[in-house]
């Protein structure tokens, strides 16, 4: 009696075991577990902050960028709109001085070569012009190859003549962008007293500084023509020295957006840049009779300082007060 | 031909790093460069993810595309390539890259950088297939033997896919289908302008 008790017991005991066994799984079944549901998005994550950025192991941090599809602005920029912008300066810019030499010719001194000179730029001057226009010169070729050579050059050497002399002026883009640097610094601190644009220059460029008529608007030792000039290759100069320092020196100073904004900027400023300078060495060469030797010899006709800076060159006798120009105590060239 | 393809699948990654140590091993890449990489996104919290990136072979390759020199070329198998005897290390596709994948050797004073180093799909160079020449400049050329990528045959828990686009997205989607979820097919938006539904 009491073992049948015992085993029904048992069996009740089983039963209910079983039951609940067969239950248990029941709501963990239901329940589908979804890891995904918390889990990171890419699309998201790109929404936010147009990168996806995470940690790594590895001892290059900067790896940690695992996505940054702004590259493909940056890539708009460089094949379609930097080649826009700089071929409409260059050609622009190129075109306008043909037109300009056309129509206009040489600016003759009015009044022929006196044969007497007077000093206008010292051999310490032309030399810190010399160099920053040498640089420059290499720069801009340089500069330009990366953004037109491969198309314009390219097709007409052949990729290993190409690849060679890209190689060769990434060298010198390099190098001499110290040189120009240190030039452009000079220039600011040497000229920057005959640069601070007054009155006479509003005359200046009112007159349209005789560009277009016979008319020779005075001026004092620069003209607000020459100012600008000055203020580009300042202002120009220190900005392609800046951002082209932050590409030098990849990841110092910025990620690879700055960087890619520090190009945007270097090219942009350096296509205007170079645009300027074709003006500026055009009117300082075939441009203008007696306008080279400025910088050649450093003297110029005592004719044509009347003519293009009559303030100058009143400013340069006044001391003296006499007829005789200062410079004709210097040996005769 | 096939249009190979890299899929990284997150779900699966469990950050190992062993497609980092195959890839350099294999191609005996120098000290500093990293082909591949791992990162982890949201570290440490909820929905945490590691994905293993490498060059992704673009279609229509923005680096191609911004090169000054066009040193780069693809294959028939839809491999991005390029030529270290034409790169002159302007640091331009690297600017481009929406993946980080153009490495640069320190070579020179300064930032300047030596010839561009990247993932090559285990594919070589414009060398002859298997040279010596083409071992030392850019690693093993497996594609050539008729073997996919060692970072992919190595990985662990076969996160890692790498072929003919169509399979691996296949064999993706397969997995999506039997384990109910998937976080997506990391940089293929980006890199070949799709992407697989999950």
């Amino acid at each position: 009696m009491v073992s049948l008790f015992r085993l029904m017991r048992l069996a009740v005991g089983g039963l209910a075991f079983l039951l609940l066994v067969s239950m248990l799984p029941a709501p963990a079944n239901a329940q589908q577990v979804n890891p995904t549901a918390s889990a990171v998005k890419e699309q998201q994550l790109l929404q936010e902050l147009n990168r996806i950025q995470g940690r790594i192991s590895i001892p290059d941090q900067r790896a940690g960028v695992l996505e940054q599809p702004a590259g493909r602005d940056w890539r708009e920029f460089r094949n379609v709109t930097l080649r826009w912008i700089g071929g409409i300066a260059i050609v622009g810019m190129i075109a306008a001085i043909v037109i300009f030499y056309l129509t206009r010719g040489m600016v003759r001194i009015e009044s022929g070569r006196s044969g007497r000179t007077i000093v206008r730029f010292n051999a310490y001057e032309r030399f810190v012009h010399w160099m920053t226009a040498t640089c420059f010169v290499i720069l801009a070729l340089s500069g330009l190859n990366i953004t037109f050579g491969r198309s314009l050059l390219l097709p007409l050497i052949g990729f290993e003549a190409f690849s060679h002399w890209s190689q060769l002026a990434k060298f010198a883009h390099i190098y001499l962008s110290f040189p120009f640097t240190l030039g452009v610094v000079l220039i600011f601190l040497m000229w920057i007293a005959g640069n601070i644009p007054n009155k006479v220059d509003v005359e200046w460029v009112k007159r349209g500084g005789g560009l277009f008529n016979n008319d020779h608007p005075p001026a004092y030792r620069f003209n607000a023509g020459q100012k600008m000039i000055y203020w580009i290759v300042v202002i120009g100069g220190g900005l392609v020295a800046a951002t082209g320092y932050l590409l030098m020196f990849p990841f110092y100073l910025s990620g690879i957006e700055g960087m890619q904004l520090a190009q945007i900027v270097h090219s942009i400023v350096a296509v205007l840049f170079v645009a300027a300078m074709l003006g500026h060495i055009y009117i300082g060469s075939i441009g203008m009779e007696g306008a080279f030797e400025a910088m050649g010899t450093g003297t110029v006709d005592v004719n044509w300082s009347k003519q293009h800076h009559a303030l100058w060159f009143q400013q340069q006798n006044a001391p003296t007060d006499s007829a005789e120009p200062k410079s004709a105590a210097q040996p005769a060239e | 031909m096939a249009r190979m393809k890299f899929l990284c699948d997150a779900d699966r990654c469990i950050e190992c790093n062993a497609c980092v140590t195959a890839c350099k091993n294999e191609h005996e890449v120098p000290w500093g460069i990293n082909r591949r990489r791992v990162v982890t996104i949201n570290d440490g919290k909820p929905g945490e993810r590691s994905i293993s990136m490498a060059c992704m072979h673009c279609t229509d390759a923005p680096c191609a595309a911004v090169c000054p020199v066009n040193c780069f070329y693809t294959t028939a198998d839809a491999v991005v390539l390029h030529s270290k005897d034409l790169c002159i290390g302007c640091g331009y596709c690297f600017y481009a890259c929406p993946f980080g994948a153009p490495q640069y050797p320190k070579v020179g004073n300064f930032g300047s950088r030596g010839k561009m180093d990247k993932c090559t799909f285990c594919a070589g160079g414009p060398e002859a297939d298997g040279s010596k020449e083409e071992y030392e400049k850019y690693g093993a050329n497996r594609l050539a033997e008729g073997k996919l990528p060692l970072c992919a045959e190595m990985c662990s828990t076969k996160s890692l896919l790498a072929g003919d686009g169509e399979i691996i997205a296949q064999i993706y989607k397969e997995r999506v289908t039997r384990r109910g979820y998937g976080s997506g097919a990391w940089g293929w938006k980006t890199a070949y302008r799709e992407s697989i539904e999950s």
